[in-house]
């Protein structure tokens, strides 16, 4: 790896192009977003291919000293960069999906989405807990503009209900940030990842930590500021909130909660499974009701999530690997269906499901796309839905088998509700004409739709790619959480040694007893 | 070899799904049928190889999947006995499918589609059978979901395809449930999903308890239960049965491919596929006989009452799978990959030539409209009539029979010689055999003998008055030759003139007439013959010597019963529909309760509406509209509001948009607290 601050740079270039984009017009403004993004993908791919499988956790660090305790400390593990090449990889086509949607203010609009690039940079690449915090908390700030400014009719409401929930649980983990840094004496977030915090700390640091993690991820019962945020928010924005933004929630999980407090965590694993089966079960029938697209998409994200936690906390391989290619599978599929919704939106201008109906008829491309991201959403082994919550779900199993099993259901459920909103969308007579006059995609379209559905197909044909990086990070958080780790249910456990009758004779006569 | 066989369908699929606008219709068909036709070509010589006992098992890799921890599964590629049966079944049945397909949806604007799902599916089918461990099994198991779900609702501007479709979906994700608990219950007490290693470790198993729901289980009891409801899913086993007949909502070369011949027998295949795993568990096994053996009662006394041709078949398809299940539930898995291979023959047929008779009456599918056909469409009628021989089991022991006969009466011989439940499931099965019998004449008779009685018929009406556009909805496959001639009309045709259908049709039916007529005598011995079925299965399935020697030594009158009943239902059937064609009625009139509750199947639709359907729906409504606005936000975001500043203000000042203001005032307090908490405390 060369000396070249690469981390930096990715941070520098949107910030650059944001304060560039405040001072242009709307045709230039999109260029530069669009280049801007464009070469950060570029660097992210760098990274990806740079970073050295099975060399050391922490790579492309870079240190320099601020004010105060206060470091500018940058740095990531496998699991970091993954996240970061996700959003750099959605950032270029959040870009093109606003690309004649939006028409006032793009200059600031643009803006906006480059800010929220580089703070969600910072996030997965911070090393310093304080900085992480700045970045964690202040990816609000542009999102509360994106859904404020240029979203639908009640969009101040659902800005203002975001805002609200989100601020109770970062001021109570603010606290417990604090209380760590007195505690262990250091802001270095490597350094904090080995140090052992006193069990009863850690149960109320844990609680604190917990606040504002579940309402990022969002978790039952604190998800319903989700349908609403994506239901005002524009499509691009959907797509970042969906894709990302959702991700920073488990991050923290995965990256303080769980190697920080491993006996805290394993305390409150009842918690943490209970929330997550309420959830598959509760937010799936919701989205099964629905009539709103948007909405219907954005309870589904709920369940999703909630494997996701219960994946984590099964403290085991096979569940974090699961969740966290559940992770980048949800951030590349649940975008693509946001695109998908906007797609229509943008030529009929409502997401009422029963507006539309016959799409097949007149988009036959948008509607194998749309089937495409239908199935991975479903997880349809090939797919890259399936391979996270295939292995997610072996590790809850073994766990617990009921957690498994309850969250096993949203299989089932979750084909239900998105064949159903396919059906009443691509399927059926095409009698409505205003429908009927919809044109098939734009090559613009196309260019969006093609890499998600490379990536959702990559993943789930060859997830070795995504899963390479990521496995000696998940290593090293199972090996901290072991000492805590409760047994399963479902071990086995030998019965009094029979003997065994020789095979054929084995079953003779019987087969029925 | 064996990765042209599997990828060439998957390759087509692709061409001609994808390139359809640049290469057009008739070069889709052409891609599709002839990678088919070459997979097929390259099947046979496998099968035959190993039919010699020449032939060795083989492990292809492919790629690298997955990695987790210990869990490890690739992409490859099994082929051995089991899997060389399945091959040729596969791209035999559709190989002829496709070519079926040219003729009966000639007239379907949307052929390239057509075409592309079925290879599609064929190539998910072949994924499944090859495949060396579970995960890829069910890659396969889903794949021909997925193309099940599309091909049901292939007339996707139909309603009720559309629910079909979705039903087969979900109804099918139901069975996937145990199987993904199967596989993941599976790689926790063996530490591997790869099929031979578990295979090989199951057996010690035997004994040990496994912990699943907060109880503790016989080990091996629980996993093969789990896995068995993932077959019952995909094979419609009672209870997880209704998504099957409703499936015949897709174009009937579908019906005859994916829910006659392979797919629906993917859960057989699994059974036997994993049988050395049943075999660690008696118990399971017991649930699997009891299980088909309901199933083939419960389906064939339904199809006794069904007026829809394709319905009969479906429900007809349903109770054999019954039987193969209770074969395997008795440990006779030859036997019950046997009646596999030859349903899947016979069963194509059947559907094919159904589907001729629907062609030439103009997608009339009612029987009762029916009638009489035999001399209009000689040739569908000889095939329908060599698929009936075979279904019903005719044949003498000892000198010929056609394909169901030996292995049907396989599987209730070795029922019998099982003993205990064993003989259950024998009993069962023969008075099956009679309904079987029954159903399967009737519908010959309604169909091929009697007078016309089209003349009722809205579709014939159509054909005959040519405004038949005006049904958009119905199969899009019909010839525009029928015209009205009403001068020449007899009683009861309305002056139609139903036509014999095309080569392309017909070639199909007469080579699956081949294999319903030679495949029970041709390879009865190789399947379920004790030391040849040894030696042909190679340890492939867990062939149990003892019990075939046992089946075929069972009393000469168990051996006769199959056939006594299969002559009592055609007795039966003969004097009511052509005998004395008022007996039907009467007897409807006389047992009208019973009439009805078998014609409605039971009313398990109706069960599982008012069960699960509806309370899904208004748990949903519940939980969204009690629950997330009526309690979550209520005392949550908008009681939070409504405290600091009293609601309407609030509201209004919202309203106003102060947006930038609040975003700046976020800004101002997160760098004053994290200032301050770093001055402060640190």
């Amino acid at each position: 790896m060369s000396g070249l601050p690469i981390l930096s740079l990715m941070l520098a270039i949107p910030t650059v192009a944001a304060i560039l984009c405040l001072f242009l017009e709307a045709k230039p403004a999109r260029q530069v977003a669009l280049a801007a993004t464009l070469v950060d993908l570029a660097l992210g791919i760098a990274l990806w291919a740079n970073f050295d499988v099975g060399g050391a956790q922490w790579q492309f660090v870079e240190r320099a000293d601020l004010f105060g305790r206060f470091q500018w400390a940058l740095g990531v593990d496998g699991v970091a960069m993954m996240l970061i090449v996700l959003s750099t990889f959605l950032m270029p086509l959040c870009i093109l999906a606003s690309w004649e949607s939006i028409k006032q203010r793009v200059g600031l609009y643009m803006a906006m989405f480059l800010i929220m690039e580089v703070i969600m940079i910072g996030v997965f690449a911070a090393q310093d807990l304080l900085l992480f915090y700045i970045f964690f908390e202040g990816v609000l700030i542009p999102m509360y503009l994106i859904i404020g400014i240029w979203g639908g009719q009640n969009r101040i409401y659902a800005a203002f209900k975001f805002f609200l929930y989100t601020l109770l649980g970062s001021v109570l983990m603010l606290v417990a940030m604090i209380a760590m840094i007195r505690e262990a004496g250091t802001t270095e977030i490597p350094v904090l990842l080995n140090y052992d915090f006193p069990p009863e700390m850690q149960t109320w640091l844990w609680l604190a930590f917990f606040a504002s993690m579940a309402v990022k991820m969002p978790m039952w019962p604190v998800h319903t500021w989700l349908p609403d945020a994506h239901v005002q928010a524009p499509t691009a924005g959907s797509m970042i909130l969906a894709g990302v933004l959702l991700k920073m929630g488990s991050y923290g999980f995965l990256r303080f909660m769980m190697p920080m407090f491993p006996d805290a965590s394993a305390q409150f694993l009842w918690l943490v499974f209970g929330l997550s089966m309420v959830a598959v079960v509760y937010t799936s029938l919701v989205a099964l009701v629905q009539s709103d697209m948007k909405k219907l998409i954005a309870y589904s994200s709920v369940a999703h999530m909630a494997i996701v936690t219960a994946g984590l906390y099964a403290f085991n391989q096979q569940g974090i690997e699961g969740a966290l290619i559940v992770m980048l599978s949800h951030g590349v599929v649940s975008a693509a269906l946001f695109f998908c919704v906007g797609v229509i939106y943008d030529r009929l201008h409502t997401r009422e499901i029963s507006r539309y109906g016959g799409l097949a008829v007149n988009m036959p491309a948008y509607s194998l796309f749309f089937m495409l991201f239908t199935m991975a959403s479903i997880g349809l082994p090939g797919t890259s839905g399936f391979v996270g919550e295939f292995l997610s779900l072996a590790g809850i199993y073994e766990a617990s088998s009921w957690a498994a099993f309850v969250c096993t259901t949203g299989i089932i459920l979750g084909a239900a509700y998105m064949l159903y909103l396919y059906r009443r969308i691509v399927f059926g007579e095409l009698t409505k004409d205003d429908v009927k006059a919809m044109p098939d995609i734009t090559p613009r379209e196309w260019a969006i739709f093609v890499p998600l559905a490379a990536v959702a197909l990559w993943m789930g044909v060859y997830p070795e790619s995504f899963l390479a990086p990521m496995r000696g990070d998940v290593t090293t958080v199972v090996a901290r959480l072991a000492p805590a780790k409760p047994a399963g249910d479902a071990h086995v456990m030998a019965g009094k040694p029979k003997a065994i009758a020789p095979h054929g004779e084995a079953h003779h006569g019987g087969g029925v007893q | 070899m064996i990765q042209a066989i599997v990828f060439l369908p998957l390759l087509a699929a692709l061409v001609a799904g994808l390139g359809q606008r640049f290469i057009g219709t008739a070069a889709s068909k052409v891609v599709t049928t002839g990678a088919l036709f070459a997979s097929c070509a390259l099947s046979w010589p496998i099968f035959l190889s190993f039919l010699g006992g020449h032939a060795q098992e083989s492990v292809t890799p492919v790629l690298h999947w997955v990695s987790s921890g210990a869990l490890q599964f690739n992409w490859e590629l099994r082929v051995d006995t089991l899997t060389s049966v399945m091959l040729v079944v596969i791209t035999t049945v559709s190989a002829l499918v496709h070519l079926y397909s040219w003729g009966y949806m000639e007239e379907d604007p949307d052929q390239p589609r057509f075409f592309a799902y079925l290879s599609l599916f064929t190539f998910a089918m072949l994924m499944l059978v090859t495949a060396n461990n579970l995960v890829q099994m069910f890659f396969g198991w889903e794949g021909v979901g997925l193309a099940s779900y599309l091909l049901i609702g292939f007339w996707y501007k139909k309603p009720s395809a559309n629910a079909a479709a979705i039903k087969a979906f979900v109804v099918n994700r139901v069975g996937d449930l145990g199987f993904m608990l199967g596989i993941f219950g599976t790689f926790l007490v063996f530490n591997t999903v790869s099929i031979p290693e578990i295979l090989a470790a199951a057996p010690g198993m035997a004994g040990s308890t496994i912990g699943f729901l907060g109880h503790r289980f016989d080990t091996m009891t629980v996993l093969c239960l789990l896995l068995f409801i993932g077959a019952m899913g995909k094979s419609a086993q009672l209870g997880l049965h209704t998504w099957l007949p409703d499936a015949m909502e897709g174009p009937t070369p579908v019906s005859a491919l994916i829910h006659a011949a392979t797919m629906v027998t993917a859960g057989v295949f699994m059974v036997c596929r994993l049988s050395p795993m049943f075999e660690a568990a008696p118990v399971a096994l017991g649930v699997v006989t009891f299980v088909g053996a309901a199933t083939c009662l419960f389906a064939a006394t339904v199809g006794t009452t069904q007026w829809d041709i394709k319905r009969v078949i479906a429900y007809s398809t349903c109770s054999q799978l019954g039987y193969m299940f209770f074969a395997a539930g008795v440990g006779a898995y030859g036997a019950a990959m046997f009646h596999l291979f030859t349903h899947a023959f016979f069963k194509a047929l059947l559907f094919l030539g159904a589907g001729s008779v629907i062609h030439a009456m103009h997608h009339e599918q009612d029987m009762r409209y029916y009638g009489g056909l035999r001399k209009h469409i000689p040739l569908t009628y000889w095939a329908m009539m060599a698929g009936t021989l075979a279904i019903t089991g005719v044949g003498i022991a000892g000198v010929f029979g056609f394909a169901g006969f030996y292995s049907k009466d396989g599987i209730l011989e070795a029922a019998y010689a099982s003993g205990g439940g064993g003989q259950v499931a024998f009993w069962v099965g023969t008075f099956a055999a009679l309904l079987t019998s029954f159903y399967s004449w009737r519908l010959v008779f309604l169909t091929f003998f009697g007078k016309p009685r089209w003349a009722a018929s809205e579709h014939i009406q159509h054909a005959v008055h040519g405004d038949h556009h005006d049904h958009p909805a119905d199969e899009h496959s019909g010839d525009d030759i029928h015209h009205a001639h009403a001068a020449d009309a007899h009683e009861g045709t309305a002056g139609y003139h139903p036509h014999e259908s095309p080569l392309s049709m017909l070639i199909p039916l007469g080579v699956l007439s081949v294999g319903a007529v030679f495949a029970g005598f041709l390879f009865n011995h190789q399947f379920i013959y004790p030391e040849e079925g040894m030696a042909f299965w190679k340890g492939s399935i867990a062939f149990d010597e003892h019990l075939m020697h046992a089946a075929h030594e069972v009393p000469t009158i168990i051996k006769w019963m199959p056939f006594t009943a299969m002559a009592i239902g055609l007795v039966i059937a003969w004097n009511s529909y052509i005998r004395n064609t008022a007996l039907p009625a009467r007897f409807v009139a006389q047992f009208g309760l019973l009439h009805k509750f078998l014609f409605n199947k039971w009313y398990f639709d109706e069960l599982y509406n008012v069960l699960f359907v509806k309370p899904a729906f208004a748990i949903g409504r519940f939980f969204w509209k009690r629950g997330d606005e009526g309690t979550i936000d209520r005392f949550g975001p908008d009681g939070v509001a409504a405290l600091v500043q009293g609601g309407t203000r609030l509201a209004v000042r919202l309203q106003s948009g102060y947006v930038y203001g609040y975003a700046f005032v976020m800004l101002l307090g997160l760098v004053g607290l994290a200032s301050w908490a770093m001055v402060r405390f640190l």
